[in-house]
């Protein structure tokens, strides 16, 4: 038997400043949550503010920043502030994207944590009334010989895959990279994109008084609660011990709960929805209370807990109200719809349960066993969260890098081996075998194909998405402002690559502890460098997520502000991928013209030399939409049999990745004007193109008629990379070898 | 030719079922819901299609083959109608009785998914008559049970009566005698692991997998 009166007790007690810390309140947030309720919080209340207050729900280091970001251009329909972004992608459909991270608990249980972030963010998108189309995920580990990596490695691919391919999802893109700054706390965001009707958009706000409050998907239990406290704090050494907060995923559930929803809101029953993320039932019902009215004038809530479907009994309301139990929905129905509402949930054998009403009154009041539990104001809990302007410095210029003063290696062909095959160029392949690409039966070009960007086709027409996820983190370090500058010029390079309109992106700003000015200084140029490129590309943000403290015993992640591109493809039949070059081919990079920056923050730097510093590469927003709109005219006449964007390890590598995706040689002829380190440098604005004999003249000629440098620099053709006769001569299936073992070497290898 | 395709909770490739019926014969297929669906009179072909039916709990295959709508699959089989069960509709044939044999973890223990090369054992089906002249077809897989196995007395009587009907070139997941797919004594249920509806045109999976249904459209 429940002792329902000692938990009441306990629920109703009031707390004091020592109960406000444990939940994470600071002495000054403690004060501000007395001033606001007039009195001392009980305990439900108390858990309710913390939750709000805390980092990952109120962005309350980063509000301030996030707002110099564009989130407008003429495709956008919803940008920040909702479930996930919107665009308009024509004929009366719309995207609907987002990536989020679950760094934190992927670190604790790493099998668990990154399918419910898959969970999760496939949430965000099919609450408004999306059905899911593709999955990306950008990866960040530890140092490979970290003792950790290798098991991190395996079960956040498990859990991914694990997830995402029961739900029928097809993951199609991503990036894993690994160094040493993540060695204790791991990176996994994941990105959703979904498809809707633009007539059938559902959101968090608009619910109206008098309407029944109804939850729907699995039952709550004990697990997650305080994961949203844990995402907004420092690790410490035997934190693996929180693996309890870390919630367990139910992808089947998942599945059904995505076609339940999407068959109700086929039908006008659903006034406004929010699914139960972090802080869970929490979090949904203060945001769909505060951005509630007919104006947005907010409203209140009523609900009666013991009607919450439960797993466990004897749950006490703060347990309800602060466990991340995955799977869940909470709607606010029209009260004639109910019924329907119900049968749909129960064709699905999922729980369904009508927990309580909107009100009039402003106020969230709980109730449990029939005592009041919980009454207070909504405004205070979203729109009084703290805000903070934390002290930041300014980030320190990294002395320049001379060219010249870096030594030639004495065997080229030894540097280009070990830079395919080090783990951050090494093919995934080991990864993305393990997802299922293909479901769905959309997925035009994937990781299968190692290019620029993943294309998906939107269902029964024949236009598609383009999307990518990107992030450089080796430049971010060197310099935050342009760092940031180029994680989304390459989001957008990427996506013009493919043939694709660039349109918009979603963000998930991974960094260290914002209490640190040094971080913050990071953070805040960051932030300044992605809205400038942003803005120039007219290519802003819709949607996003903050990930802050992810750093061990007072040691910082490197800053890792990593983007979701979008973009559109009119027409299928013009795309250019990775594949199609042919033996004969004439390779022709494309470039802004600007002059070759150094090696400063390369990869052959850090791999070759060990030396992780000087400047990254500039990048010129101006002309990196010309080159970008040129290559995308390219691609749309047809004049390209493969494209490839210059990134990691410079024209070399590039030049390499399209002849291992082809499976066929090239002799490059690269100028030797200086040292041929030059081919290594990491030249932003360019790419790589295949283009049939016949039509290199007419490419050329059409790059000087733009004002763009377009140049020869080898042909396609037999089984080795030959680079200026002998400097490089490897057999393709040598680089073949190093480029795919390395990865499932390491992870198959017994130590 | 009249076609459905069961939809079991979970089940995922059943939009991609019915895609590639309906481009095969024109026709929209009819969807039947496991619980209280129907498969149509007239039906020539039901498709069992890929996912992960409850959720692949207890075992793959292993629910979905004792709910309602079984009963009526096999009375279809009984009459001789088609059955064509791919990935985890393998594994519910498998679970029914309908298909000796059963599939279990890859041998990896890793789901895997691939394009994969099957070698054509026989064109003589109506499954695969328009492969005739073909050694190989490329179709993808994405499983994580995709391991064939069966006592040796019916893997050499699955030989020896001709009802292996496709080999995988590289076994990716520890099949006996590589085996992707094996077809009932009467020729008319057919159960594999790779997507033939995957491959059908116009995306990453190629267009192998047409010959399947154009070799079901001229049997029907």
């Amino acid at each position: 038997m429940t002792d329902t009166s000692a938990i009441i007790a306990a629920m109703q007690a009031e707390q004091d400043e020592a109960s406000g810390q444990e939940h994470g309140l600071n002495a000054e947030e403690w004060q501000r949550l007395v001033t606001r309720l007039g009195r001392r919080p009980n305990l439900v209340e108390l858990g309710i503010y913390s939750v709000m207050w805390s980092e990952h729900c109120s962005y309350k280091s980063s509000r301030r920043h996030l707002s110099k970001f564009p989130t407008q251009n003429e495709h956008v329909i919803q940008g920040p502030g909702e479930n996930a972004g919107v665009i308009d992608i024509g004929d009366g459909q719309a995207a609907i994207f987002k990536m989020e991270s679950h760094n934190h608990p992927s670190y604790i249980e790493p099998y668990q944590g990154a399918a419910t972030g898959v969970g999760g963010i496939l949430r965000d998108v099919f609450t408004m009334g999306a059905r899911p189309i593709a999955l990306v995920n950008a990866l960040r580990f530890g140092d490979p010989s970290h003792p950790k990596t290798r098991s991190l490695v395996a079960g956040v691919v498990a859990g991914i895959g694990g997830y995402g391919n029961c739900v029928g999802v097809p993951t199609v893109a991503g990036e894993t990279e690994f160094h040493s700054g993540y060695n204790g706390n791991i990176l996994v965001n994941a990105m959703a994109v979904g498809l809707a009707d633009q007539d059938k958009i559902f959101y968090a706000r608009g619910a109206t008084p008098g309407n029944p409050i109804f939850y729907v998907g699995s039952k709550t239990g004990r697990d997650g609660i305080h994961g949203a406290t844990m995402a907004s704090a420092e690790f410490s050494e035997g934190d693996e011990d929180n693996r309890p907060t870390v919630q367990v995923g139910d992808p089947f559930t998942e599945k059904l709960l995505i076609e339940a929803c999407l068959e109700l809101m086929a039908t006008d029953a659903i006034q406004a929805i929010q699914d139960m993320g972090a802080a869970g039932l929490t979090s949904s019902s203060v945001e769909m209370a505060d951005s509630g009215g007919e104006n947005g004038e907010g409203i209140g809530v009523e609900m009666d807990l013991d009607k919450v479907p439960q797993r466990e009994t004897g749950m006490s309301a703060y347990e309800i109200m602060l466990s991340e139990s995955q799977e869940r929905m909470l709607m606010v129905l029209y009260p004639d719809k109910i019924d329907v509402a119900k049968k749909v949930f129960e064709k699905y054998d999922l729980d369904a349960e009508v927990i309580g009403m909107t009100t009039e009154s402003g106020r969230m009041v709980l109730k449990q066993f029939g005592e009041t539990v919980c009454d207070i104001p909504v405004a205070p809990l979203a729109e009084d969260a703290p805000n903070y302007d934390r002290p930041w410095v300014e980030p320190k210029k990294r002395a320049p890098l001379d060219l010249a003063s870096i030594p030639e290696p004495e065997d080229y062909g030894e540097v280009l081996l070990k830079l395919m095959s080090c783990p951050d160029m090494a093919s995934k392949r080991w990864i993305w075998e393990q997802y299922d690409r293909h479901v769905m039966g959309d997925t035009v070009d994937s990781s299968q194909s190692m290019g620029n960007a993943a294309i998906v086709r939107i269902h029964g027409t024949k236009k598609a998405l383009a999307i990518t996820s990107d992030c450089t983190p080796r430049y971010v370090a060197a310099d935050p402002y342009e760092g940031g500058k180029q994680v989304v010029a390459e989001a957008y390079r990427n996506l013009s690559a493919v043939g694709a309109k660039p349109i918009a992106i979603t963000d998930n700003l991974n960094f260290g502890n914002p209490e640190n000015p040094e971080t913050m200084g990071y953070i805040v140029k960051a932030i300044e460098g992605m809205a400038e490129a942003c803005r120039t590309l007219d290519f802003p943000v819709v949607s996003g997520n903050v990930s802050l403290y992810n750093e061990t015993d007072g040691i910082a992640i490197p800053p890792t502000p990593v983007v979701g591109g979008v973009g559109l493809i009119e027409d299928l039949d013009k795309v250019a991928t990775l594949k199609g070059a042919q033996p004969g081919d004439v390779l022709i990079a494309i470039a802004d013209g600007d002059p070759t920056p150094g090696l400063g923050a390369s990869l052959y730097l850090r791999e070759i030399l060990g030396r992780e510093e000087g400047p990254p590469p500039l990048v010129n927003l101006e002309k990196e939409k010309g080159v970008a709109d040129f290559t995308r005219s390219l691609v749309e006449a047809g004049l390209v049999n493969a494209v490839h964007d210059v990134s990691d390890g410079g024209y070399i590598c590039a030049a390499t990745e399209i002849c291992l995706a082809n499976g066929v040689g090239a002799k490059l002829t690269f100028p030797a004007t200086g040292s041929l380190l030059g081919y290594f440098v990491e030249h932003q604005g360019s790419y790589m193109v295949a283009v049939s004999p016949t039509q290199a003249d007419d490419v050329i000629a059409r790059a000087q008629a733009a004002g763009i440098y377009a140049g020869k620099q080898g042909d396609f053709g037999g089984d080795a990379i030959v680079l200026n006769e002998d400097v490089i001569n490897l057999p393709l299936s040598r680089l073949r070898e190093a480029h795919e073992g390395w990865l499932p070497n390491y992870m198959n290898a017994v130590d | 030719m009249k076609t459905a395709v069961i939809v079991f909770p979970g089940s995922n490739c059943d939009r991609d079922a019915e895609v590639a019926l309906r481009q095969a014969t024109g026709q929209d297929p009819t969807m039947v819901w496991h619980k209280d669906g129907t498969i149509p009179d007239g039906t020539d072909l039901v498709m069992v299609p890929g996912g992960f039916s409850y959720g692949d709990y207890l075992r793959c295959g292993a629910m979905a083959a004792n709910s309602p709508v079984i009963a009526q699959l096999k009375d279809h089989a009984a009459r001789g109608g088609y059955i064509l069960g791919v990935c985890n509709g393998f594994q519910i044939l498998c679970e029914t009785g309908l298909l000796p044999g059963a599939l279990m973890r890859n041998m990896s223990l890793d789901f895997v998914c691939r394009p994969e090369r099957l070698k054509i054992e026989t064109a003589n089906s109506a499954f695969t008559s328009a492969y005739a002249g073909r050694s190989d077809i490329t179709v993808p897989i994405a499983h994580h049970d995709g391991n064939y196995v069966a006592d040796d007395a019916t893997l050499d009587r699955l030989e020896g009566e001709g009802h292996v009907v496709f080999r995988y070139v590289d076994n990716p997941n520890g099949s006996a005698r590589n085996i992707a797919g094996v077809i009932s004594e009467n020729g008319r249920v057919l159960g594999m692991m790779p997507h033939p509806e995957r491959a059908i045109g116009g995306h990453e999976g190629g267009t192998d997998g047409l010959g399947m249904f154009e070799s079901l459209m001229a049997a029907a």
